[in-house]
């Protein structure tokens, strides 16, 4: 994972970033497995590696995929500053209990009470689930919110239909016709901007 | 997103076989979250995965056809809605917001509809997040 992350910083070709940020989250997915936090681990390999690299990945598509560099911005500053705060948060980490310790206050102030009680009250094979859904089912409609509202905001953002191209795409080839199976490997020499009527829902997408 | 994906036959073969399966895996992860690892969460992912492969190999203008703007648009809300509703039927039923004790005559029963419940909302939202999204993001250079 650090040598991963260690080439994510140094790589400038987005392409390649994106895919071992794809690789780091399924390294953590991993890790989390080896912690017996499936739940966990599966949402990390969905959300992380998968959902997250394709997005990452269609927002190349419209930029770029080469990072500029600025020449001559080396940054020291910042590099003090982030050395700083890494150390301060490791610094903290000192005071936290070991991995797996039974006297941690995570073990001690409501888990108990949900790993008893669990079947008693809810009566659900998945403990995690009844967290989830139950017990803690304030911060997963909070969550479900937060979902909803980053859709709503690119909704908001890019969703309101495409204007006409301002910048020309001159290395891209012509759009081939979208109408089915038929026109595989007939390259329309359309003009890109064609017809707005045959691009089904164009304007409300 | 590009037309040159579209038209490789091996891709456009296999994925319309794999489609269905990941489907049927994530409505498998939905429904089978109270028994094993998984949940609405993890399922919407892997649903809108299904359709993201879809809109990958077949083009954004086809997966419109197949699920339209205003479909995951109202789902996204139809999510959030089935969330909060179980809440203020267990507010009209007597009890907190989002006990879903009360929801049967047997409160375990209840619980278990509540939990079935307010994780098909998590699905059904996460899932028209995702596919919102990436359709936004994918429609923007065609």
């Amino acid at each position: 994972m650090v040598a991963t992350g260690l080439a994510i910083v140094r790589l400038r070709n987005l392409f390649a970033v994106v895919m071992l940020t794809g690789i780091f989250s399924l390294l953590g997915a991993a890790i989390y497995v080896i912690m017996d936090a499936v739940d966990v681990a599966f949402t990390e390999a969905a959300v992380g590696a998968g959902a997250s690299t394709v997005l990452m990945l269609g927002t190349l598509a419209l930029t770029t995929s080469q990072e500029k560099v600025k020449p001559g911005s080396n940054n020291l500053l910042a590099f003090v500053l982030v050395v700083i705060t890494g150390g301060i948060l490791i610094y903290g980490t000192f005071d936290m209990p070991h991995y797996g310790e039974a006297t941690a206050p995570v073990h001690n102030h409501v888990a108990p009470h949900y790993l008893e009680k669990s079947t008693a009250e809810i009566d659900l094979p998945n403990v995690v689930t009844s967290v989830l859904a139950s017990y803690r089912g304030y911060d997963t409609l909070g969550e479900t919110f937060v979902i909803f509202t980053a859709a709503a905001g690119v909704l908001a953002i890019i969703g309101r239909g495409r204007r006409p191209s301002r910048s020309p795409r001159a290395p891209q080839p012509a759009k081939a016709p979208r109408d089915g199976l038929e026109r595989r490997g007939i390259r329309g020499r359309r003009a890109n901007d064609h017809d707005p009527s045959d691009t089904t829902g164009g304007a409300s997408s | 997103m590009n037309t040159r994906m579209q038209q490789k036959v091996v891709l456009r073969v296999v994925s319309k076989f794999l489609i269905p399966f990941i489907l049927l895996f994530a409505l498998y992860v939905q429904w089978h979250g109270d028994f094993g690892p998984g949940g609405g969460f993890q399922a919407g992912v892997i649903f809108a995965a299904g359709f993201i492969l879809y809109a990958l190999i077949y083009g954004v203008e086809r997966t419109r056809q197949v699920i339209p703007a205003w479909v995951t648009r109202s789902l996204l809300s139809v999510g959030v809605l089935l969330y909060s509703g179980v809440g203020v039927a267990t507010l009209l039923m007597g009890g907190e917001f989002l006990n879903y004790s009360v929801l049967a005559h047997v409160p375990t029963h209840g619980q278990h509809l509540g939990v079935l419940l307010v994780e098909a909302g998590v699905g059904i939202t996460v899932f028209s997040a995702m596919t919102t999204i990436f359709i936004a993001f994918a429609g923007q250079d065609s």
